[in-house]
């Protein structure tokens, strides 16, 4: 088969580069070196202003190659304009898969590439390999990460895939390497854009606290958490704790949480040291969100609760009763350290 | 202005069973004997944006659905919400689908049915959960799309100005018509069914499209349509032993610092602390 080699799309952020970009790229790596791919893994960037401080990182972050894509136009994302591009480099220099973060972006630029090169896509794989012909072979979850599911997409090319971030969780830094940086001229695909759809702006929102992906301390409250003023008091566990507050549905629908802020098959993926659920009883979608952090602390009325199954401490308890307590408790204790 | 607009909408299993869903290892299939089926949640909003953009400007609220002959119930109650026609694309032929060879079929129903201004869809279905059916569809029908719209509104004619879910950010489109929107949950709330609108929606059209009623490339659809296929199944076991705390909340909340304790996490820094 002509198609070689292992595509990361990466995704230019507001601060650098996504997170997700580099786990994927550690992932390719690894496919590489497993499957004993010959062709280089290489890093596709799309956006504007791409100086060296992004070509430094993808490299040191496992792309053995790079293509840059650097034009105005390409500011703001937009799923017609970066789609009909991939889709013209893929096209020219034919990768066997192409891996991007399911991101808001990435989540509607992969399945769009998939249907313009009529070819198939795995949508948020937990995980990934190489069977021994050489086939990706996704792993998918289904019914709110329920059931896992390998997909494959053996006789189209390339095999696209997205994967939430998160859920590979390793970054990996690679030194002294050969890495080739290309610039990718687009005026001529530009010029065929249609221009349906322009992005006007973006806003972003205010972030209290530690982004929940990174934080070492997740607090995730959910229906258990009965007033606002029990939920005030779960953010200002999390605040003593250095950690970051995660929810599922019901919190948000209250508008006390915001949406960044939900654990699960549609929100994010976590992998605290520790988690705390309060008031979470542990449908599937939300496990699936935080089945891979350290160590899990469940706090819940009903001790029938499916989390508790899933969880390494397991209270039963009323979480507005628990945490004035352990607020309380845990300021004391700081006192007692700084004294 | 008149907007014929075309609702996309998945029959699944309702979200609230998942616990029942069992697999066979040996036969690879899903057992969901027993699991009612629903209209996919988000997609109740679809049809909701549908139907308030029909109170205000006029025209008409088709919807598709792609699945078994079932799935009759959930059209019945879309038209039962307000939606003045509905069609069942349903043929053996269409099974196996992936989301390629599923968005290629809905767009053929679509093509057959009218000419639409305005494509919805729900961001993604509460089963599969892959959000890529409204992208693919849009390819298909040759015509741009949003996913992930929380708010718009139609500024002309020929324009609606959307806002958009990003990573922890909002995005502002305009896009032209005939478009495609793939609306997410905070676009609206739903409308509840009532007696009268179920009555209204038995004197509505159902019309049922199989293969042989589609102008169909055979190759694009069902599973030889289908570039991905499933390979093994399982139901991964999660379980953790667990240690349960027992006492008064106060001997709870004891046990619990000491184990935050071991586990290295300590209560964060005070702020005078820091600007020492």
């Amino acid at each position: 088969m002509k198609h070689q080699g292992i595509w990361v799309v990466a995704e230019q952020t507001v601060s650098g580069i996504s997170r997700v970009s580099f786990e994927l790229l550690a992932k390719a790596r690894e496919l590489k070196e497993r499957g004993r791919v010959q062709a280089p893994v290489t890093a596709v960037l799309l956006g504007e202003k791409l100086d060296d401080y992004y070509s430094a990182k993808l490299k040191e972050a496992g792309a053995e190659a790079i293509i840059l894509i650097d034009h105005p136009a390409l500011r703001y994302f937009q799923n017609e304009t970066y789609a009909t591009v991939l889709k013209a480099l893929a096209e020219q220099r034919q990768p066997s898969i192409i891996l991007m973060g399911a991101t808001a972006a990435g989540s509607d630029l992969a399945p769009t590439l998939g249907a313009k090169l009529r070819t198939g896509v795995s949508a948020h794989c937990v995980d990934m390999r190489l069977n021994e012909e050489g086939h990706l072979v996704a792993v998918v979850p289904a019914f709110g990460g329920k059931v896992l599911g390998d997909i494959l997409c053996t006789n189209f090319r390339p095999q696209i895939a997205t994967v939430r971030p998160g859920i590979l969780g390793k970054v990996i830094c690679y030194m002294n390497q050969e890495c080739p940086i290309e610039q990718f001229d687009i005026t001529e695909i530009l010029a065929q854009d249609q221009g349906r759809v322009k992005a006007i702006g973006i806003t972003y929102e205010e972030m209290k606290g530690v982004p929940l992906e990174e934080a070492e301390l997740v607090v995730a409250g959910g229906f258990g958490i009965e007033s606002k003023e029990i939920w005030q008091q779960l953010e200002t566990l999390a605040a003593v704790l250095g950690g970051a507050v995660g929810c599922t549905r019901p919190p948000l629908d209250e508008g006390w949480a915001k949406e960044c802020q939900m654990i699960g098959t549609s929100g994010k993926s976590v992998r605290p040291k520790v988690y705390i659920g309060m008031g979470i009883s542990g449908a599937t979608h939300h496990i699936c969100g935080m089945k891979d952090a350290g160590l899990v602390i469940s706090i819940n009325k009903d001790e029938k609760s499916p989390i508790f199954d899933v969880s390494d401490i397991r209270i039963t308890a009323d979480a507005a009763a628990i945490l004035p307590l352990l607020i309380e408790g845990l300021q004391k204790n700081e006192d007692d350290v700084i004294c | 202005m008149a907007l014929n607009i075309a609702v996309c909408i998945k029959s699944v299993p309702d979200p609230k069973w998942y616990e029942k869903i069992t697999i066979d290892i040996k036969t690879k299939t899903i057992t969901r004997k027993g699991i009612p089926s629903i209209i996919n949640p988000v997609d109740k909003n679809a049809l909701e944006a549908a139907l308030q953009l029909k109170e205000q400007y006029g025209g008409k609220v088709t919807v598709l659905c792609m699945a078994p002959p079932g799935a009759k119930n959930e059209l019945y109650e879309a038209m039962a919400m307000g939606a003045d026609e509905a069609a069942l694309l349903s043929d053996l032929a269409f099974a196996g689908a992936d989301t390629l060879a599923t968005s290629y079929t809905l767009a053929q129903g679509l093509n057959k049915l009218g000419k639409f201004d305005l494509v919805l869809t729900g961001t993604e279905s509460a089963d599969g959960a892959t959000a890529q059916v409204p992208a693919q569809l849009a390819e298909w029908l040759k015509i741009p799309h949003l996913w992930n719209v929380k708010e718009f509104v139609l500024v002309t004619e020929q324009e609606i100005h959307a806002k958009v879910k990003m990573d922890d950010a909002v995005g502002e489109y305009v896009i032209q018509l005939p478009a495609l929107l793939a609306v997410s949950r905070e676009v609206n709330k739903p409308r509840y069914t009532t007696a009268m609108g179920v009555m209204k929606a038995r004197k509505k059209t159902l019309t049922i499209l199989s293969k042989n009623d589609l102008e169909l490339n055979e190759s694009l659809i069902g599973q030889v349509g289908s570039p991905t296929w499933s390979g093994d199944i399982s139901i991964p076991s999660l379980a953790r032993k667990g240690q349960e705390l027992k006492g008064t909340p106060e001997e709870i909340v004891t046990q619990l610092i000491t184990k935050l304790r071991a586990a290295g996490i300590n209560p964060a820094k005070r702020r005078e602390g820091d600007d020492k």
